[in-house]
């Protein structure tokens, strides 16, 4: 069953509290007093400016300065504005946006309030994913509380600004957690990526200026408002400020979530926070961020959780979601299940994105049936280059990078499946 | 079966909280299938009425979500997580322990139109593994015993 943070820190400290949930107990927590600061004493230039200087970074895997961002949406327009907060979250291994939204719904609605004060927005569209039905029944009520006591409304807390929320239910396609396949969802459309530019500052949601933040993202904004840049520079590393919720899964003692400071260390995650792997075995590799982050060996897991210093070792801290493998694991079958779900997934509209990930499908199914052959190995790669960087949207990326990780760093693996003609690894997950 | 009363009326609320009136399309799906139980070229039919768009609009989009289906489902939707994280902790060995119980594979329906199984990707409940989602509800934790409890209590 879901539960609060085995660590907490500003964001989930409350979340084992039922009353946090709800209006009366999230005001008397100090709740929607940022949002009324920003509304009366800021402008929103002032919140822009507070955001950059705080230096927080998008928390849906791309990690792009919130405030820049903002920054981008037009100033003079006589077009509505709108943001779109994604609670999309497919990504495998992810699963902290679920308790940002069922544990602590009005935080998020105070970041979103303070984020279309600082973009002139005056509707925002959440799209909740479609299997997140008790995350969106508990946002619903939040919203429905938040209007009828004028927090959203025509008349935001007594200041006269507008804005209102929109819950919108997905139905189930990972890629509309890209941010244009989002917005074409929203337009009641299939959730193809749209071609950038225009970006979505310019030509977003209908047509409209729109910026798409994640949950998460917002879930900081209110304590950076209330605490201040410093505050909240007080966490993380110099470039990657703040906390995040990390979630730990896969053959751990303690899998769950922690919010823990952005440059944590992963061995520190993995071995003092949960635990290690159970029964005295040993870790094989660990995937960081999510299934589109390459895989990390057991020798390489000292490395501190921050987009900087993870690239240096070819990998990203994506969605904080971090998948364990114990040294039973075949890493040809986490291969096998990793590429189908990108062929499942792929929207088709990309010849390279379509065509490769089956054919990457297919060859690692080949090679851990014992039908593989060396050329195979070469094969992938050069499907993996020629998926990289080529199509509309980030999808064959993230489709490519967790198949060259699975290469590079256990190479072996897939060359024992040729020589012996079988899967060498008997005690591995079953397939 | 056409559109209910009832179901046109959510789906005119839906369409006042968009600019264009499809963007309430998959909310309009949502509630339509809660109702019928799949789309079909009829209610595609009508749905494309209501919306001004073509039969085909309405399609295109049922297809190209998971969510939505275009033919009959078995009462009670059963889908076990099967991603990487599950699968780590034993999903797909599940799956196949629910497959034999139920004398059915993945993608199919029970005999008795009980009990669509089928695989599905990440959840969102991967420290929860293994894991399966009956309609909108969450079940984690699980083993074979405790998953055929919750699937033998089904109508």
């Amino acid at each position: 069953m879901l539960t609060v943070p085995y660590v907490t820190s500003y964001l989930s400290e409350h979340f084992g509290d039922d009353a946090f949930r709800t209006l009366e107990g999230y005001r008397a927590r100090g709740g929607y007093q940022a949002a009324k600061k920003a509304l009366t004493e800021m402008s929103p230039e002032d919140v822009v400016e507070l955001v950059k200087t705080a230096g927080l970074q998008g928390r849906g895997g791309a990690g792009f300065s919130t405030g820049l961002k903002w920054s981008f949406m037009p100033k003079e327009t006589d077009k509505p504005k709108y943001l779109a907060c994604n609670a999309d979250e497919s990504e495998p291994g992810s699963f902290k946006d679920r308790i940002l939204l069922e544990r602590g719904p009005h935080q998020m609605l105070e970041g979103i309030l303070i984020a279309a004060w600082a973009t002139g927005a005056e509707k925002t569209f959440v799209y909740v994913r479609g299997e997140y039905a008790y995350p969106a029944r508990c946002l619903q009520q939040a919203i429905d509380e938040a209007e009828a006591a004028g927090i959203l409304g025509a008349n935001v807390m007594g200041t006269g600004f507008r804005h209102d929320v929109v819950l919108m239910r997905g139905a189930g396609a990972y890629i509309c957690g890209e941010e244009t396949g989002l917005l074409e969802s929203l337009e009641g459309k299939k959730g193809q990526p749209r071609k950038k530019p225009p970006f979505p500052a310019q030509y977003g949601a209908f047509g409209m200026p729109t910026t798409v933040n994640n949950v998460e993202t917002f879930c900081h904004v209110p304590h950076i408002l209330t605490r201040g840049a410093d505050w909240f520079r007080g966490f993380g590393t110099e470039k990657s400020p703040g906390t995040t919720i990390f979630g730990v899964s896969g053959h751990v003692v303690r899998p769950g979530l922690y919010e823990l400071p952005l440059g944590t260390r992963l061995d520190e995650i993995v071995f003092e926070h949960a635990g290690g792997v159970p029964d005295g075995r040993k870790v094989k590799g660990v995937i960081p961020g999510g299934m589109s982050m390459p895989v990390l060996p057991a020798s390489m897991l000292d490395v501190p959780m921050a987009n900087e210093s993870l690239r240096e070792r070819k990998t990203m801290l994506g969605t904080g979601g971090i998948m364990v493998m114990d040294e039973t694991t075949c890493m040809v079958r986490a291969a096998c299940v990793i590429t189908y779900f990108f062929r499942d997934e792929s929207c088709g509209q990309c010849t390279q994105c379509r065509e490769g990930t089956g054919w990457m499908n297919r060859i690692v199914e080949r090679i851990e049936r014992g039908a593989g052959t060396h050329e195979d190995l070469e094969v992938l790669l050069d499907v993996c280059g020629k998926m990289e960087g080529q199509t509309i949207c980030a999808f064959a990326d993230a489709a490519a990078w967790p198949v060259q990780g699975l290469l590079r760093h256990f190479r072996e693996d897939f060359e024992e499946h040729v020589r012996r003609q079988k899967c060498p690894f008997p005690d591995s997950f079953e397939l | 079966m056409s559109l209910s009363e009832q179901v046109r009326d959510g789906i005119a609320r839906e369409m006042a909280k968009y600019p264009k009136k499809r963007g309430a399309l998959l909310p309009a799906l949502h509630l339509a299938q809660a109702e019928l139980g799949h789309i079909s070229v009829e209610t595609a039919k009508e749905l494309a009425e209501v919306f001004e768009i073509r039969p085909i609009d309405v399609m295109e989009v049922v297809s190209f979500y998971n969510m939505f289906y275009d033919r009959p489902q078995g009462r009670h939707h059963v889908y076990v997580c099967t991603n990487l994280p599950c699968s780590l902790r034993g999903a797909r060995t599940l799956m196949r322990g629910i497959e034999a119980r139920l004398g059915i594979e993945a993608g199919e329906t029970t005999a008795d139109g009980r009990i669509t199984l089928g695989h599905e990707e990440c959840l969102g409940a991967c420290a929860y593994a293994p894991m399966l989602r009956v309609g909108g509800t969450y079940h984690e934790d699980l083993d074979l015993e405790k998953a055929m409890q919750i699937l033998d209590g089904l109508e």
